[in-house]
Formats: C-alpha cells, structure tokens, sequence
C-alpha cells in the first residue's frame, strides 16, 4: 500500500531527496555510535596499556615475590618489590576514612531523607554537593598544614607525616559521596512502606531503622562500596599528608606510601621509559585497577537492583 | 494474645521512644554540623595562611625560588588552556555519546557494552587514567607532557559526568514531543537537532560545568604524564601578528596548572612556601565553587521553568 502510494504521487525528485537523506542520517548514526564507541576504547586503552607494561615487569619480578615479598624498594640496588607494603598503606588509611565517612554518611542520609524539613535538606543537599566538589589537593594540603599540628596536641610525638590525619580528612571528604546515594536509595523507598510503620505506631527512628534502612539496603551497601573505592584511588591527600616512604605497617600514627602516592611520587621524578622502575608504576596501577573494579562492578550491581525493585 | 499495657507503662514506653527519636535528631543535626564545621575550618585555615599573599602581583608573576616573588601566573594560564581543551574534546564526544545512547541505540550487547563500560569508567581512580596518558599520550603518540595531553587526559576522565548529564537531560523531554516531530515527518536527526537538543541545553550545560570544575583540580593523573611546577614562561599565544594569525603551537606547549603548582608547594619545607600554597588553593577552590554554583543555579532555574 505504502509503496504504489509512494510511486504514484511521489515525484522522482522528492524520491531521490529522501534516499539521500537517508543516507545522511545513516552516517550521522555512525558518528553518534563512535563517539559512544571511545568510552569503551578508552577502557580498552587502560587495559591494555596496564597489562602490556606489567608484563615487562612481571618477566623480571615473579608474581609469587610480588605477592609475598614484605619490602618495597623499587629504586635501591637490591631492589624488592612487594606490592603487600604499598597495600597495607592503602588499607590503612582507607580503613580510617571509612570509619569517619561510613557513619557520618549515614546518619546525614538518614536524617535528610527521614527527619530534616523541607527547607533544611533544600539547603543541605547543595551545599553537600559544593563540598565534593572541592579539590583533593586542598584537603591534602589541610590535613597536612591543619589537622596534623592539631592532632599532635591529642598524641605527642605523631610524625608530621602520617596516615591518621590523612585518612580521617579523606573520610570527611567521601561523606557526602555515601550521604548521597544513601539518600537518593532511602528516598525511592515507596511512602507506602512508611505510612504502614507509622500506623502500626512505629516512630520515626523505628521506621527509618526497621522499615527504610532494609529496604534501601542494597542502596546503601552500594554507597558503601562505591565510598570504599574512592579511599582506595584517593591520591593526593595521601601524598600529601602521609609521606611517601614505603612502610609496611598498619598503625596509623605512622608515615607510609599507598599504591597511588607511590605512583606520583615516581611520575614526579624522571625514570626512563622502558626501565624496571618505570614499569612498577604500571604494574601498581593495574592492582589499583583491579581492586577498585572489583568494587565498582559490585556497586553498579547493587545499585541496579535497588532500582528495579520499586 | 499480648495483655493491654496499662496507661502509665504506655506512656512510659511512648516518652522513651520520643527520646530516642530526639536523640537521633540531635545526632543527625550534630553529623551534619560537624561536616560544615570541617569545611568552615578548611576555609578558614586557607583565608588565615593565604591571605596576605593574595595581592594582585600573585597572579601575575611566575613561580620563583624566593617564596616573596612567587605567583601563579604559568599555572592559571596553563589551567586555563587545558580546560580550553578538555571541553573542546569532551562536550562533543559526551554529548554525540549520550544522543546515541537515548535516541538512537537499540537494545541490544552493544549497547550493554557501552552502558556497563561508562559506569565502570566513572569509577576508575583519576591516577590511572594518568597512566593511560603517560603509555599511550605521551609515549606511544609521542604528544609529550604537554597542554593537549593533559587535555585530552582530563577529557576523557570527564565523558561520564558529560555523558550522564546529557542523558538525564534528554530523558526529561517527554515523548509527545518525539511523536509530534514523527508525525510531521521529521526525520530522527531533524528531531534532535531541533528538538532534543535544544530542550536539553541547561541540563547537559549543567553537567559540563560540573565535569570541568572536577577537572580543573585534578592533580593526579596531569602529575602522572609528568607537568612539572616549576614553569618560568607562557605558552605561545594562539593568535599571531603574522598572515596565519592562528597558531596551535601552544597545545604542544610544556605547562604547569594550579593544583600541580599547589603540590609543589605543599612539597616544600618553607612556611613562606605553605603561605603560596594556600594562596593558590584559595584561588583554586574559588574558581570550582563559583563553577559549581553556576551549575546548581542553572538545575535550580531549569527546574522552575521546567513546563511543558
């Protein structure tokens, strides 16, 4: 039917028009679908300029003294290279942010999403929002020039290098990160589900507790999880406030290097392209790579399944 | 069956639970407190340290050995440059990229591909994507520590936040509108062009404002491809006396950006040096702050216009 009308009215003109224009909106596709096409390539080019550097490295260091090796000195003449030094950095100071980020996160989502009034959340939430995005290198420089001298008058003798104050501004600084989706997660929890606790008698904390929290748990955990995977790729305040001498332990009073200040520290100088040296960095970063991935993937997930619940 | 509570334990137990819920309040008022007061002291730390630096010279003078004459002019110019850049090569990628991803792509593995692909890249640590530079930019290309690799790096770090905030912006613009374009014979690019695109301006505006003030302080990944703080010149400039008045000699030009020049600060020992620090970290904040602002104005405003 379409097509006798198309050939009966339609002059050849107008055909011809049309099926250029056809073609003109197949190629404007194409071009839409690259430029969608670079985020993919660019997680390709991570990967395999990662893995192609660290397989340099993994032909002169065995995997095994990667893993188990307890001392990292990548530059000396008798080099070790044991990535568990640099990790227990990481893990430290990603330990002590979470202990400030994860509760106070929290309780912020809870008490925006559950009990603040109107005009306090439209006047929270913005501002939370200014606050991340605050450069890192700023807090870096706060939690080395500020909170380090003021935490030396609670424990005397703390280095002014340390992980402690570094990982505690951290915290403060991912807490509007966990607030948030946490929020975003107890918001899309149906009033319905509310409104049932309340006629029950529950109160307000017995309904954010008991009702919304499970509810949005899998929005929270993913708040949690994605909060983690900032510690773990946070870079400057680390490099800043937390020295960069590799030390393989887990006070926190103590200075240390993570993988990531490990990298600054050996980009900032000048290693040879190609060198032992020069490819350790590569092979820090692809375990950064990893872990956070794996943390990342999780998120997504949980964070998905939050959606689709309601 | 539970036996009725008598009145006086009822309202015992109610008074007990009201107290917690105060408690909580107080709890909540008290975390969120202790967040501003962090920020308040941040700024105030900054303003007290910083302060007597700012002087009109700061920003016109380059980094200097003596801490008294140091400023910040190769870093604001190279910062400057760099977003020049990076929002050169991101709004058109991320914008092309969320179009594709709302109106034309088809459900289908590619398009799950592409979707898992940006969630995980917004995630991935900033300092990798510095190692991405340094392998590939700087080495493989052979483009070298300059403007456009730290441009293209930090390009490619804010497609995400560019690609997300175009999506959500076009997932706002109902589907009568679609329907009303179709039905006069639009053709899907005729649609966008005049439609989507136009309705989604503020939104997509909005989410490049706030990738590029999450790029103008990075430090990580421009420290990576190896910018070095110590900057004594500006790049050339890219409009010349001479015939071909155009000249892009400045996008391979060696540069220096403000937060790298907070860091080499912060490196150093000197207190005069720290004061340099926070003087540029007040500048630095001050120009993401206003971004930001600018951009939670514009979603505040797009939301009340928002009528259709």
């Amino acid at each position: 039917m379409a097509t006798t009308l198309n050939e009966a009215a339609v002059p050849a003109g107008r055909m011809a028009r049309n099926s250029r224009r056809h073609i003109g909106e197949r190629v404007i596709e194409l071009v839409l679908l690259a430029c969608a096409l670079v985020a993919v390539l660019t997680t390709l080019g991570i990967v395999f300029i990662l893995v192609s550097e660290s397989i340099g490295f993994f032909r002169a260091v065995p995997l095994l003294d990667f893993l188990t090796d307890t001392q990292w000195t990548p530059l000396f003449s008798d080099p070790h290279f044991g990535i568990m030094v640099l990790l227990a950095g990481t893990l430290t100071s990603s330990a002590i942010a979470l202990v400030v980020a994860i509760p106070l996160g929290t309780v912020i989502a809870l008490y925006l999403s559950e009990f603040a009034s109107a005009r306090v959340r439209e006047f929270a939430k913005p501002v939370l929002e200014l606050l991340a995005g605050i450069p890192t290198i700023v807090f870096g420089y706060f939690a080395l020039n500020f909170l380090t001298p003021a935490l030396r008058h609670l424990i005397p003798g703390l280095p002014g290098f340390n992980m402690l104050s570094a990982g505690l501004v951290m915290g403060i600084m991912i807490v509007p990160y966990i607030s948030s989706i946490s929020e975003d997660a107890m918001r899309s929890v149906p009033m319905s589900l509310r409104e049932g606790s309340y006629a029950m008698g529950a109160t307000r904390l017995q309904t954010a507790l008991r009702v919304v929290v499970p509810a949005a748990f899998s929005g929270i955990a993913a708040a949690y999880i994605l909060g983690i995977s900032r510690a773990i790729g946070e870079t400057m305040i680390v490099a800043v406030a937390a020295g960069m001498q590799p030390n393989f332990t887990l006070d926190p009073t103590q200075p240390a290097a993570t993988i990531t200040s490990y990298i600054v520290q050996v980009a900032k100088g000048d290693l040879p392209h190609g060198s032992i040296g020069y490819q350790t960095i590569f092979a820090a970063g692809l375990t950064l790579f990893l872990l956070t991935l794996v943390f990342n993937l999780a998120g997504f997930w949980l964070r998905r399944r939050y959606r689709e619940v309601y | 069956m539970a036996v009725a509570m008598p009145a006086a334990q009822m309202r015992a137990l109610i008074a007990r639970q009201r107290r917690k819920d105060l408690l909580f309040v107080l709890l909540g008022v008290a975390a969120l407190c202790l967040a501003f007061a962090t920020f308040i002291t941040l700024f105030l730390d900054m303003l007290i340290d910083g302060w007597s630096r700012l002087r009109p010279e700061f920003f016109t003078q380059f980094a200097s050995r003596k801490a008294e004459q140091a400023g910040i002019l190769a870093a604001w110019v190279g910062t400057l440059a760099v977003m020049v850049v990076t929002a050169l090569v991101a709004v058109p990628l991320g914008v092309a990229a969320g179009i594709y991803l709302e109106e034309y792509a088809a459900r289908n593995k590619l398009t799950a591909i592409i979707e898992i692909n940006i969630n995980n890249l917004a995630g991935v640590p900033s300092i990798v994507y510095g190692l991405l530079a340094l392998g590939m930019f700087v080495h493989t290309f052979g483009l070298g520590a300059s403007i456009r690799t730290a441009g293209l790096t930090l390009a490619l770090l804010i497609l995400p936040i560019v690609i997300v905030a175009t999506r959500e912006a076009i997932r706002a613009i109902p589907g009568s509108i679609r329907e009303a374009a179709y039905a006069l014979g639009a053709t899907r690019w005729q649609l966008v062009r005049h439609h989507v695109l136009p309705y989604s301006m503020p939104g997509i505006l909005t989410g490049v404002i706030i990738g590029l003030s999450r790029a103008i302080g990075e430090t990580a990944p421009i420290i990576t491809i190896g910018a070095v703080s110590f900057i004594a010149f500006l790049p050339p400039a890219p409009v010349q006396p001479e015939f071909p008045w155009l000249s892009f000699e400045w996008l391979a030009s060696p540069f220096t950006a403000m937060p790298i020049q907070i860091f080499g600060w912060t490196s150093r020992p000197e207190a005069a040096f720290q004061a340099n620090a926070s003087a540029a970290a007040l500048v630095l904040v001050a120009m993401t702050l206003v971004m930001n602002a600018i951009a939670i104005w514009l979603r505040y405003r797009l939301r009340r216009n928002l009528s259709w």
